[in-house]
């Protein structure tokens, strides 16, 4: 894809963050074309989940431009709101509403932004759900599921806003072991329909399978930028040389 | 006990005025109160510094004042004639729903941010985000605290028998006019109130139970 052709599905340019007197984003650069899926690595501390969080302006910036789909993000309001709607963000916590059921979550945000009548939005919210592997628990509130199932009710009603892209903020950081794989392998599958994704993870497996593009952070600032097999096999840089060795000697 | 039954009317008329009193002004203070907490926590300064200053100033003044100044203060305005019965309406509701907000608010912390970072993200608005996901969480974690508030407003009814508004707290006066036995009168008063707090708390447990969804 050449860049005169369309712009980028996300676009981040010199974009600074400070909380207090710490700088946790130094200058970073990145551009994300439709349909790639960009794996986001680093230590903790590093800046990626503030970087997630900035896309769709949870996190305000202080320098610097975003634009989403060719166009920058608005100041906080109707406008914003309705491009965060066409954003889909699955976070850490899944922060799923505790007072609605699964199908409720799922059908909330077609019917109160989007408008659509609630028989639809429950037929699109079933569907989705059954593409996740939880319609079984559609009628369930969200404690009584398990984190994997949790999460991937998460992404169903991410889903459910039909996003031009959706961002991971650490979706199986929260997760038992034996859960992490039922959230990775929807999220292969949907990297595999060709929703473009930036996810912010510490999955080696996936970034290897899945990813197109691996970003490395440190300290704040873009390291590396390159393909998996070329970061997981020739890392160019001695803090990402660092992070490996630390991670795969496990 | 004769001297219930032999003024059956009165206990009956005056505790009714009471409840309609109370009734009334519940309703308002509640969607007042509700709605001056979303203000409170609203991203806009402005609307914050309006809640903030409507409670520092509502919730600082004894009511007998608020009352004073609906009954005698606000008609020397001479803007538009208000009856007694709705001075002391509107005296109540306004008092009470400085109270009802910060309820609220401190149910309105007890939701996770996450609840929030959740909807912003969907594209919901700030009302909607309120409506329909943080105030029906706030509204459950408050049962107990707001059942206190509403039954103070029940008992701060009586504050309006200074008024001209004849309620439960006049019979006291009435019951002395026909030389009644004014101690025995007043016990019944006492148990009238009794009687009516005990469905609000009732109210209360019902709430409790229904909503106690785990989180």
């Amino acid at each position: 894809m050449t860049a005169a052709s369309a712009p980028p599905m996300i676009r981040v340019a010199g974009v600074d963050k400070f909380f207090g007197p710490l700088h946790v984003l130094k200058n970073v650069q990145l551009e994300v074309p439709k349909g790639q899926v960009v794996v986001v690595l680093g230590p903790s501390g590093s800046g990626k989940s503030t970087l997630c969080r900035t896309i769709n302006r949870l996190e305000p910036i202080d320098s610097g431009v975003i634009e989403v789909d060719g166009q920058p993000l608005p100041a906080e309001g109707k406008e914003l709101a309705r491009l965060r709607a066409d954003v889909g963000m699955v976070f850490q916590s899944f922060n799923l509403f505790a007072h609605k059921t699964i199908v409720e979550n799922v059908m909330l945000a077609p019917v109160k932004v989007r408008r659509t009548p609630a028989a639809e939005a429950r037929k699109t919210a079933m569907e989705l759900l059954e593409r996740v592997g939880i319609a079984n628990q559609a009628d369930k509130f969200p404690a009584q599921l398990s984190g994997g199932q949790q999460q991937r009710a998460a992404i169903a009603r991410a889903l459910a806003m039909k996003p031009k892209v959706m961002l991971f903020d650490e979706p199986t950081s929260a997760l038992d072991p034996e859960m992490v794989q039922e959230v990775l392998d929807v999220m292969t599958g949907l990297a595999k329909d060709g929703m473009t994704m930036l996810v912010v993870t510490h999955e080696m497996g996936f970034a290897r399978k899945a990813a197109d593009r691996v970003i490395f952070m440190s300290d704040g600032e873009v390291v590396e930028d390159s393909t998996p097999e070329e970061f997981f096999s020739a890392p160019k840089s001695n803090r990402a040389k660092d992070f490996l060795g630390k991670i795969l000697t496990h | 006990m004769s001297v219930l039954t032999n003024n059956l009317d009165l206990f009956l008329s005056a505790f009714g005025q009471t409840l309609q009193l109370f009734a009334v002004s519940a309703v308002l203070s509640l969607v007042l109160g509700t709605f001056l907490a979303a203000l409170r926590v609203s991203p806009v300064p402005v609307f914050r510094g309006v809640g903030t200053m409507y409670v520092t100033v509502v919730r600082n003044t004894p009511l007998t004042l608020v009352f004073v100044f609906f009954v005698f203060a606000y008609p020397l305005l001479d803007i538009l004639r208000i009856e007694p019965y709705t001075a002391a309406v509107v005296s109540l509701s306004l008092y009470t729903a400085a109270f009802v907000c910060e309820v609220v608010r401190s149910g309105i912390n007890t939701v996770p941010v996450g609840q929030a970072e959740a909807s912003r993200a969907l594209g919901l608005t700030f009302t909607q985000m309120l409506g329909n996901v943080v105030l029906p969480q706030a509204l459950r974690s408050v049962v107990p605290p707001m059942t206190s508030t509403m039954i103070a407003l029940l008992k701060n009814t009586t504050v309006a028998s200074g008024f001209a508004v004849v309620q439960a707290g006049n019979i006291r006066e009435q019951l002395a006019d026909q030389g009644d036995n004014v101690l025995i009168g007043l016990l019944w008063v006492a148990l009238g109130f009794v009687i009516l707090v005990m469905p609000l708390t009732y109210v209360q447990q019902v709430f409790e139970k229904r909503w106690s969804v785990a989180r």
